[in-house]
């Protein structure tokens, strides 16, 4: 497969009924393309975790992917307020969610570590004030 | 466990159509943070839950999981129930709470595949 699929897609904000909706998406191209069921779930999650962020932290944004015969390429973006100290919001349990996304049964801080776990290459980009962008790169031969 | 076995054992009622007969469900997962689901559930066909909102059944189908149970009394509204027969998860909810179901579930040998 030498050709690549490219996709794009509007992560809206404050719809947490459409929330996942991109990520579903790309899990179903991916399942149509006979990628390994493996390298589907770490997509799907990483994906998922970051396309909750930019809902409830980043007031929505956009994903762009790209899908080529080895990889899928991921970039979540939003506008939103952006991470003051990256470091720190990369540990596992750091959150600054309130109570009604924990309520919804979000924000217990394992997001971001979440992503780079399930991802090959993982990227953030983020200025206070400007917004946050996210790179996810998964590989397919990953083992 | 089948569905029907499931269903029997937990009183439960199927919210979903045409549940699949074929599905063997042997390991399991009970939480009401989705973001635990995501970051502990390691390759649980089934998660038990007090959550009732969409997103857990977005969980489900991002984690692979077959079967989702809610727990004391809890229905899933229309639009959940639709966008699980898409994704062909299956829907339950018996009004027995979480320890409860969860402990007759594994007295039957469902067990958790966690870290
Ligand atoms: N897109 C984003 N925009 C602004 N802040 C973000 C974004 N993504 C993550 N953060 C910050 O990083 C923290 C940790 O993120 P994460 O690990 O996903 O945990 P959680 O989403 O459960 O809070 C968040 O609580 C938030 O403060
Ligand atoms: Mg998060």
């Amino acid at each position: 497969m030498n050709n690549v699929i490219v996709r794009d897609y509007d992560i809206p904000a404050n719809d947490f009924t459409a929330a996942g909706e991109a990520s579903s998406s790309v899990r179903k191209i991916l399942v149509q393309l006979g990628v390994s069921p493996y390298v589907v779930k770490r997509t799907s999650i990483a994906m998922y975790e970051a396309e909750i962020n930019a809902v409830i932290h980043g007031h929505g944004g956009k994903a762009h992917v790209e899908i080529d015969g080895s990889k899928v390429y991921i970039r979540i973006s939003d506008e939103g307020p952006g991470i003051p100290d990256l470091e720190l919001a990369m540990q596992e349990g750091y959150s600054t969610a309130p109570d009604s996304i924990r309520e919804m049964g979000f924000g217990a801080g394992m997001g971001l570590s979440n992503i780079k776990k399930h991802s090959d290459i993982m990227k953030i980009d983020t200025e206070v004030n400007k917004g946050t962008t996210v790179h996810i790169t998964v590989f397919f031969n990953a083992i | 466990m089948r569905i029907a076995e499931i269903a029997e054992l937990l009183k439960a009622e199927i919210c979903t159509k045409d549940p699949s007969q074929d599905l063997d469900i042997l390991s399991a997962c009970s939480a009401d943070l989705m973001s635990d689901v995501m970051a502990f559930s390691k390759e649980n066909a089934m998660l038990l839950t007090g959550l009732v909102n969409p997103q857990v059944v977005r969980t489900a189908e991002m984690m692979d999981i077959k079967v989702v149970v809610f727990v004391r009394g809890k229905k899933p509204q229309p639009p959940m129930i639709e966008l699980a027969e898409e994704k062909g998860i299956v829907l339950l909810s018996t009004d027995y709470p979480l320890f409860v179901a969860s402990g007759k579930l594994y007295s039957k040998g469902i067990r958790g595949r966690g870290e």
